[in-house]
């Protein structure tokens, strides 16, 4: 698992490479183009759950990335952040507050959580890090799942407002595309977010850490307060995509909000797209969840455990043929196109 | 005023005595050579002034503050500078990049970090490779660059452990015309390191560890014509293993 975590060289730094040239500007334009353009072209109900769906756990990706990706710490445990702005949007919601609000609850309290559990685990490396974080997700399940005010493993509901509307977060069922625009809003939000943060001295600073720790000590980085800082982070914007999701799907339960599987796929999502990639998590979350809702669909009578196994080829294949993702596939192709023009490849450097 | 100065410097690791009871105070401005065998604790003694690790007795200060045991990244921002005998660094980023990470520890701006990078890269020469990935230099680049990045910190304490083994004659003449510039420009270095005449030509105050103990101190020529160091270094000629001289026979053929 390790060899899939190890970024592609190439394909990481761009994001603090300086200044964005047009290619990048224009990049931007025709993603936004297309992905505002989606529920347009594809206007079925399938179509747009896709969307919701891919847009929502790219935007835990994004957060997962900051940590995993720009960071080193890999995390199977983005679910706990995920899963706490689910269920404080379920509570706050069924208390009478705004949805909105609840978002920016459960992101602080993700934050927080973040903090506690990264403070003892944060001296840990490589996979042990990542059993802890498994392991503590797996223990808040278990106390979720067994906590009455919780709504223990049946979970919560959450009530149908008087009125439909973007104050309330509720539309008509029959038509998802308003769904849509505030998962591609949320979206684009947590990217933008992040992508300045990484263009900074603190993305910086977290890549460092990840390629060296020692080294990143001796020019005069606090392993220890990154490390924080970038759990914090990545814990506050994995948890909008959880509230979302609660008010998009009405229901909030230990398994879908806090478990093991959800954690694989967020992370699984980052590294197929390309970890440490700002393209990454949307590329791997679109072809994931297209690919998860259409064997679900199509070959329903197989089962749930029919997305296991694509999570499991596609782990083996990422390690086998690109250990970069998408992206990473994308820049090999691109430079058999065009040759070493773009970029001069290692090694040829020196006139 | 000594920069930095240790007192019964000891770090043992189990039963073994890594450095032992050393003491070792450096002026400002001062070029300080530490030399000894393999294993004679010199990178110790190093990683203990840049708090990689902590001693199991003694003091040290550093402009008269005490900082015995002191971490890393306050070593650095307190203003010591270190480069690692196995070249490290961040190998998914350019030189640059590299060296404008260091350069962020006194520049919190993106900008303002470029530029300070920028010079520092100027100064040694790695303007060339500037925009590869540090994974891809040669050895003689990297041990440039592992001096980037932590000049690139602005120190006033610069640890340089065995930047020049390995370098052929002529990129080791330019370095050592590098950290001559260094010493001018009032930076005070202490250097480890295995080859005796790069200690000889640069610095003014050598000191030798053997077994973890200071073993002598001075400057270069009372050094050399110590003999404790001679014996150190050569062995007292009547301890001849038996096997070297046939097996030394045929490999000359």
């Amino acid at each position: 698992m390790t060899a899939t975590l190890t970024p592609a060289p190439e394909s990481v730094t761009q994001a603090v490479r300086s200044g964005p040239p047009w290619r990048t500007v224009a990049g931007l334009a025709l993603t936004l183009i297309l992905l505002i353009a989606y529920p347009f072209a594809l206007p079925t109900v399938f179509a747009a759950n896709i969307g919701i769906l891919a847009l929502t756990f790219a935007t835990a990706a994004v957060g997962w990335n900051l940590l995993g990706g720009y960071t080193g710490q890999v995390s199977f445990g983005q679910a706990l952040f995920f899963g706490i702005g689910a269920y404080t949007t379920a509570l706050g919601v069924r208390a009478g507050w705004s949805p909105w609000l609840t978002f920016v609850v459960g992101s602080v309290l993700a934050a927080g959580v973040a903090v506690l559990v990264m403070w003892p685990t944060s001296r840990l490396r490589n996979h042990y890090f990542s059993i802890a974080t498994i392991a503590v997700t797996q223990i808040v399940m278990i106390l979720v799942t067994n906590i009455e005010w919780l709504g223990r493993a049946s979970g919560l509901e959450l009530p149908i407002p008087d009125h439909n509307g973007l104050a309330t977060l509720s539309f008509n069922p029959r038509d998802k595309t308003p769904y849509y625009f505030v998962a591609l809003g949320m979206f684009v939000v947590a990217w933008v977010a992040g992508a300045w943060l990484l263009r900074g001295r603190l993305g910086v600073y977290a890549m460092a850490v990840r390629d060296d720790q020692e080294a990143a000590a001796a020019i005069g980085v606090s392993v220890r307060q990154v490390k924080l800082v970038m759990a914090a982070l990545s814990g506050s914007i994995a948890a909008v995509p959880g509230g979302f999701f609660a008010m998009y799907v009405s229901l909030v339960d230990p398994p879908s909000v806090l478990g093991l599987n959800l954690s694989i796929q967020i992370a699984l999502i980052a590294v197929l797209g390309g970890v440490g990639t700002l393209a990454g998590p949307l590329l791997g979350a679109w072809t994931l969840i297209f690919l998860q809702e259409y064997t679900r669909s199509e070959l329903s009578s197989t089962g749930r455990s029919l997305d296991l196994l694509i999570y499991g080829a596609l782990i083996v294949l990422v390690t086998l043929v690109e250990p970069g993702g998408i992206v990473g596939l994308a820049q090999r192709i691109g430079r058999r196109l065009f040759g070493a023009a773009r970029r001069p490849r290692p090694g040829k450097g020196k006139p | 005023m000594s920069l930095v100065s240790v007192s019964g410097m000891t770090k043992k690791f189990g039963g073994l005595v890594a450095v032992n009871d050393v003491d070792l105070s450096v002026e400002e401005g001062e070029i300080v050579g530490l030399i000894g065998p393999n294993g004679a604790g010199k990178s110790t003694l190093f990683s203990m002034v840049a708090g990689d690790q902590r001693p199991t007795s003694g003091r040290m200060t550093f402009l008269d503050r005490e900082v015995t045991g002191w971490a890393p990244h306050v070593a650095a921002r307190s203003g010591v500078g270190r480069t690692f005998q196995l070249m490290r660094g961040f190998p998914t980023m350019t030189v640059r990049e590299n060296v404008r990470a260091a350069a962020h520890l006194r520049h919190r701006s993106r900008a303002s970090a470029a530029r300070a990078a920028d010079s520092v890269i100027d100064e040694l020469g790695l303007q060339d490779v500037a925009d590869r990935l540090a994974a891809t230099l040669t050895a003689a680049s990297r041990k440039q660059l592992e001096v980037a990045r932590a000049l690139a910190t602005e120190p006033r304490l610069l640890l340089l452990d065995e930047v020049l083994s390995g370098l052929t004659p002529t990129e080791s003449r330019q370095s050592v015309e590098t950290i001559r510039g260094l010493q001018r420009r009032g930076l005070t270095i202490i250097m480890v390191e295995h080859v005796l005449e790069v200690i000889m030509g640069l610095c003014e105050r050598v000191v030798v560890l053997h077994h973890g103990s200071k073993l002598s101190e001075g400057t270069p020529a009372e050094v050399v014509a110590d003999p404790a160091v001679i014996e150190a270094y050569l062995g007292s000629g009547r301890r001849k293993t038996p096997t070297s001289e046939p097996q030394s026979g045929r490999e000359a053929k």
